[in-house]
Parts: structure tokens; C-alpha cells; sequence
């Protein structure tokens, strides 16, 4: 899917300071070999599976699919790898490539958390020297995270400037790497950034829905009506889209956070708000206001809480090969509990935006059809918050 | 010669940084001026963006500072209208990418010419992404300013090859700001700088004190200076232009009979 410079139709690119050129020219180098490399290749399907716990289950919801009365919907559980989500899958990738490249020290942004949580892991296993950098109002909404971080060995550094969030911390993250390149990789956490970043975060993240097609297979013999995972930077969407997108009648949808509805300010529907622009290194679409300044966004969930979009889903945007639909605060909140009632499964805020949208579209299919949800990560990060979102004060 | 060829002609240029609208568009225009009468030989003039990622906390600050101001891209052609009628040094941009891309690159680009500025950097468009605005600029006469950095290694030639305006060399890794020491080894860059470009070389960052604005001129055509200006337009805010001439003098004399 990629073009030679990194491009998705007009999407991609490399927009970064010269001072990095040569760190992903040398990354790309050092991808494109190792990702031939049987060796490699063999141990990093010995860390997915005896670390991770993959391959991940692919569920049949059945209480959930009688009661909204529709399509059969199935689970795809990346809530239950280790480290509680997706992120780990892209993390080892890419820490055992830094390894293998000789690098010693490993930075990283995280919004939630759970990107930062995989790579602080990642960095103990391996041995690596880990620093992450998290908006400082991040860290309020996701204490327990930054203990966890820090229980595994990696150092926190809260993000002060701008607005406190992901898109800050990504920024700090981008300086960091420039003040010190040598020993250290940049382990970014979506597949977003400058090029090589979204092609190796897809490949990376692809097993969810490499796993997703051949496990429907077996229990269905066919392939999904729908494939619907919730977007921010779009990781794990991009991974359970990845092995859909030739088959054609597999619809691939996407949920952006709307946070307090996409007619208000407190947004972060990129899709649906924003516009092409050129930012942390990609062009792509982003949330900005008319002079190009990028918008300070707003979800309830910290993990999608990002003004821009991978361009890779820019470009299946244009293509109109996925779609991508504007998913609210209040929907997620609701969703996060219905599938913690219903099936006994606490998910991610996140993944709460994707199974809010499979309760609108479900009842109004066949129910020979059938929706593959990704729960990208599981909810236990979240209680706290979801309890203050409705009224009740409890502590992490 | 252009004008910016001029600023380099038989001397050691001192290149003044002054982010746009910190605190105020009055204040920014008499900075220039100031700076310009304390010899700046070229003035680069920071767009505020949103997220600076190659900048360090001091011209952060300046950023949110101006843009919290209200300042927009359209307001700082208009300061530029405004200083163009008296002040004859060159000017170039300095801003993000997507600053110049949501304005529309053409009607940017258009602009600068119309409004009399003589180039762009762009710290984020390096060599590979360099046709997003290149061709533009060559249409309407403003150039490209290229950067080379102390990673930049085999690339420096290729970069120096195609670079116009003059060359600006990157003097340590990481954002801008005030550094103690220089640890670089500037000579060999500049040595591959010359071999492949006959256009002039600065060198920015870190720098703040005479001795090393001497120092750099002394391995370059020219030092350039951001975050040491930018601290005292924090601290004086629209007393700044007094101090701003002074500290301009300071360097631009530590740096004339540099050979």
C-alpha cells in the first residue's frame, strides 16, 4: 500500500526537522530488512504468543447479539494481551527492532497510558532504558497508568505545554528524540508520524486482523459484513482493517471521538472536523482553525484525545474504501456499561466508541450478518473516571 | 545581488530571530526596527505555530505568548507592509509547514513577493519534502532556506547543492535555545558547506554571548540568534526594543572584525 516515499495517495510523507532525517532513514533501513528476516520474524511470533498471549480470542457475543436483535457480533479481544491492549503488538515489534539496531533506550508518547504501559514493559524485558512523556493533565486522568509505568522501571514525564494532552506530548516526545538520537528510538504509538512510522506500525498491528479472518473462518466459514474498531492516531483500526481492505464487501468502519458533539468545540472527530494539513510529520487531515494553528481537541477518553488521523485511513477516507463515523462522550459511556452489563466484558473508553456504533448499525442488519468489533483495550483504567462522568467520586 | 546576497557582501552577517505578536504586533515592529539599528544585517520573523516542535521552551513561550495575543498570518503581512516602508535589511519567514499550507502555499507564497519578504525556512520540510513548496517559490522569487544539521553527515552535500538564499547550519541536536557550549564540529560541516555551494552559511542555535557569536562567525558567514532575544522581549515585553538595540550592537561588534 505504500508508495516509494512513504505516501497514501496524497497523505504521509516526512515533515520533520533535518536534524532526524537520517534516524528514520537508517529506521527504514534496518525495517526493511529485519522484516524479511526469518529470525526475527520468529522471534517476534515467540513474543506475541508465550509474552502477549496471542493469538487473541475472537468472541461470539451472543447476549449482546440477541438483544440488539440483529447481525451476530463477535469480539475481537485485544483487551486480554498482556499489558491490557492492542499497543503491546506494535511495541514489541518495534522494540526488538531498536534492539536489533543496537539502540539502548526507548522514548515514547502515551495518552491513556497503555501505549506508554507496552513500552515501559517492552523496555524492562529487553533491557532497555525507557522514557515517556504524557500530558500532565493525562497523567490526572490516568494515575494508576503512571505508577504502572513507573513500577516497571520507566521514567514519566508529564507534558506541560500547550494543551496538556496526546498531540502534546507526541511534540515533546519529536524533541526529545531530536536532543538524543544515537542510543535511542522512538517508539511511536500509532500509525501516524513521519514515514517509516505508519507503514511499521501497520505491519506491526496487522495481526489483529490477520488472526480476526482466519479465526472467523473457522467458525463461520465466511468473511464479516463489518469490521468496526474505534480511531485516534488509528492503530488498531488500522490492524483490523489491514487484511480486509481487498475484500471488498467487508465494510471497514471506523469511530472518531465526537467527545461533546462534532457542532461544538470539544471534539476530536477528525474526519468530521478537520481538514488536510502537514503535521508531526505527516500530511493528513487534522483539526485546525483557519490560519493552519492546530485545535485543541477534547474527548473523554485520553487515548483518542488527538487533533489528526493516520494518513493511511486519510487516504481510505478518500478513497471512500473505510468510512468514519463521529461517536459521542455520552454514546461511549453508554456503551462501556452496556457491554459491562450485558456480556461481562469492561472494555476500553476507547473500544466503547466502536461498540457504540455496532448498537446503532446491528439491529438494522440481517441476522445472518455478522460485525467484528476490536476491543482495542480493556476498561479497568477507566472506572474511575466513568464513576466522576456520572456523579460518583471514587479514587484509582 | 539580492538582498539577502547583500547582507553576506564583504561581512560576517548577524541574523536576528523575533517571534511575530509576543506580546504585540507594536512591539514586534519596533524590535525589528531596534535590531535593525543595533546592525542586524537580516531579520527572520517567526509565524507563531500552535506546536513549535523544533523549538525549545523559551520560543514555546513566545508562540503562546503571540498567539494567545490573537495574532494571525494575515496581521503579520501587515506588519511587514508596515516595516518594508523604512527597513530595508532582508526579512525572511520562519514558520511551520502547515502554516504556509492552510494559507494556501500559492496565495503565501504570492504574498511574501508582493509584501517584500526574501525567504522561508521551514524547519519541518526538509530535503525530501521540499517540492511541496519549491516550485512556488521559484515562481515568485522568495527563496527556500535549506537547513543542515550535526546528523546530517552525507546529506549535507546533496542539501547544500540545491540550497538558495543562504544555508542555515544547525550548530547542536536538539530544539533551539541558549546553550553554555557549542560541542560540534562545525568546521568539517562548513568545509562540505563550501565544496558544493557558493552561497553564504549562518550558524543558529545556542547561540547567546558574544564570544560565541565571534566564534561562529569566525567558522561561517554568519551567526543567527533566537532565544537570547526572545528572553528579553519576555522580561521587558514592550520596553524591549532598548534592550533588544543593545544586546544587537554587543553582538554584531563581536563579530565585525571577525575575518
Amino acid at each position: 500500500m505504500t508508495n516509494q516515499n512513504g505516501r497514501f495517495g496524497v497523505h504521509g510523507g516526512q515533515y520533520i526537522p533535518e536534524t532526524l532525517m537520517n534516524a528514520v532513514i537508517e529506521l527504514e533501513e534496518a525495517y526493511n530488512h529485519y522484516k524479511e528476516d526469518a529470525q526475527f520474524n520468529r522471534e517476534l511470533t515467540d513474543l506475541f504468543n508465550d509474552y502477549a498471549g496471542r493469538p487473541s480470542r475472537l468472541y461470539y457475543a451472543r447476549k449482546m447479539s440477541e438483544d440488539l436483535g440483529g447481525a451476530k457480533i463477535y469480539l475481537k479481544r485485544e483487551d486480554l494481551n498482556h499489558t491490557g491492549s492492542h499497543k503491546i503488538n506494535n511495541v514489541l515489534g518495534q522494540a526488538l527492532l531498536a534492539k536489533k539496531m543496537g539502540k539502548t533506550r526507548l522514548i515514547a508518547e502515551t495518552g491513556a497510558g497503555q501505549h506508554g504501559v507496552a513500552t515501559a514493559t517492552a523496555a524492562a524485558l529487553m533491557g532497555m532504558e525507557c522514557v515517556v512523556f504524557m500530558g500532565e493533565e493525562d497523567t490526572i486522568r490516568q494515575a494508576l497508568n503512571v505508577y504502572r509505568m513507573r513500577l516497571l522501571g520507566a521514567e514519566v514525564v508529564p507534558v506541560k505545554t500547550g494543551t496538556g494532552t496526546l498531540k502534546d506530548a507526541v511534540s515533546e516526545t519529536m524533541r526529545e528524540w531530536t536532543s538524543r538520537i544515537a542510543d535511542t528510538h522512538y517508539c511511536l504509538g500509532s500509525v501516524m508520524g513521519p514515514h517509516p512510522f505508519p507503514t511499521i506500525v501497520r505491519d506491526f498491528q496487522a495481526v489483529i486482523s490477520r488472526e480476526m479472518k482466519a479465526q472467523l473462518m473457522e467458525k463461520e466459514g465466511r468473511l464479516p459484513d463489518a469490521v468496526i474498531a474505534c480511531v485516534g492516531g488509528g492503530s488498531n483500526a488500522m490492524g483490523s482493517f489491514y487484511h480486509f481492505i481487498e475484500e471488498e464487501n467487508v465494510r471497514l468502519i471506523g469511530c472518531e471521538a465526537a467527545g461533546r458533539g462534532i457542532d461544538t468545540f470539544e471534539t476530536a472527530a477528525t474526519i468530521s472536523t478537520g481538514r488536510l494539513g502537514i503535521f508531526h510529520g505527516m500530511k493528513s487531515y487534522f483539526c485546525q482553525d483557519a490560519y493552519g494553528q492546530i485545535a485543541p481537541v477534547y474527548s473523554i477518553s485520553a487515548g483518542l484525545d488527538y487533533p489528526g488521523i493516520g494518513p493511511e485511513h486519510a487516504y481510505l477516507h478518500d478513497t471512500g474504501r473505510a468510512e468514519y463515523v463521529p461517536v459521542t462522550d455520552e454514546e461511549a459511556v453508554e456503551a462501556f456499561e452496556y457491554l459491562s452489563r450485558t456480556e461481562g466484558i469492561i472494555p476500553a473508553i476507547e473500544s466503547a466508541h466502536a461498540i457504540a456504533y455496532a448498537t446503532k448499525i446491528a439491529p438494522v442488519m440481517e441476522k445472518e450478518q455478522i460485525i467484528v468489533i476490536t476491543i482495542s483495550g480493556r476498561g479497568d483504567k477507566d472506572c474511575a473516571a466513568i464513576a466522576r462522568y456520572r456523579g460518583e467520586d471514587i479514587h484509582d | 545581488m539580492t538582498r539577502i546576497q547583500r547582507a553576506f557582501d564583504n561581512q560576517k552577517a548577524f541574523i536576528a530571530f523575533i517571534t511575530c505578536g509576543d506580546p504585540d504586533l507594536q512591539t514586534t515592529a519596533a524590535c525589528v526596527r531596534a535590531a535593525v539599528e543595533g546592525g542586524a544585517d537580516l531579520i527572520e520573523l517567526g509565524i507563531p505555530f500552535s506546536d513549535p516542535t523544533a523549538e525549545g521552551p523559551v520560543i514555546q513561550g513566545a508562540n503562546l505568548r503571540a498567539l494567545t495575543g490573537g495574532v494571525t498570518t494575515d496581521q503579520i503581512f501587515d506588519l511587514v507592509r508596515n516595516l518594508r516602508r523604512d527597513v530595508e535589511v532582508p526579512m525572511v519567514f520562519m514558520t511551520y509547514a502547515n502554516v504556509v499550507f492552510s494559507y494556501g502555499a500559492e496565495r503565501f507564497i504570492a504574498t511574501c513577493k508582493e509584501i517584500g519578504m526574501d525567504g522561508i525556512i521551514l524547519p519541518d520540510l526538509p530535503y525530501e519534502e521540499k517540492e511541496e513548496f519549491l516550485p512556488l517559490c521559484h515562481t515568485y522569487g522568495v527563496d527556500l532556506i535549506s537547513l543542515v544539521a550535526p546528523t546530517s553527515e552525507k546529506r549535507i552535500a546533496m542539501i547544500a547543492r540545491e540550497a538558495e538564499g543562504f544555508l542555515y547550519i544547525v550548530s547542536s541536536l536538539g530544539v533551539t535555545g541558549t546553550r553554555s557550549e557549542i560541542k560540534t564540529d562545525l568546521e568539517s560541516i562548513v568545509e562540505v558547506v563550501r565544496q558544493n555551494t557558493d552561497i553564504p552559511c549562518a550558524i543558529g542555535f545556542g547561540i547567546s554571548t558574544p564570544e560565541q557569536a565571534a566564534k561562529m562567525a569566525g567558522i561561517a558567514d554568519g551567526a543567527i540568534v533566537g532565544s537570547a532575544i526572545v528572553k528579553l522581549i519576555e522580561k521587558y515585553g514592550k520596553e524591549a526594543p532598548a534592550y533588544v538595540k543593545a544586546y544587537v550592537k554587543s553582538m554584531k561588534d563581536a563579530i565585525t572584525d571577525v575575518t
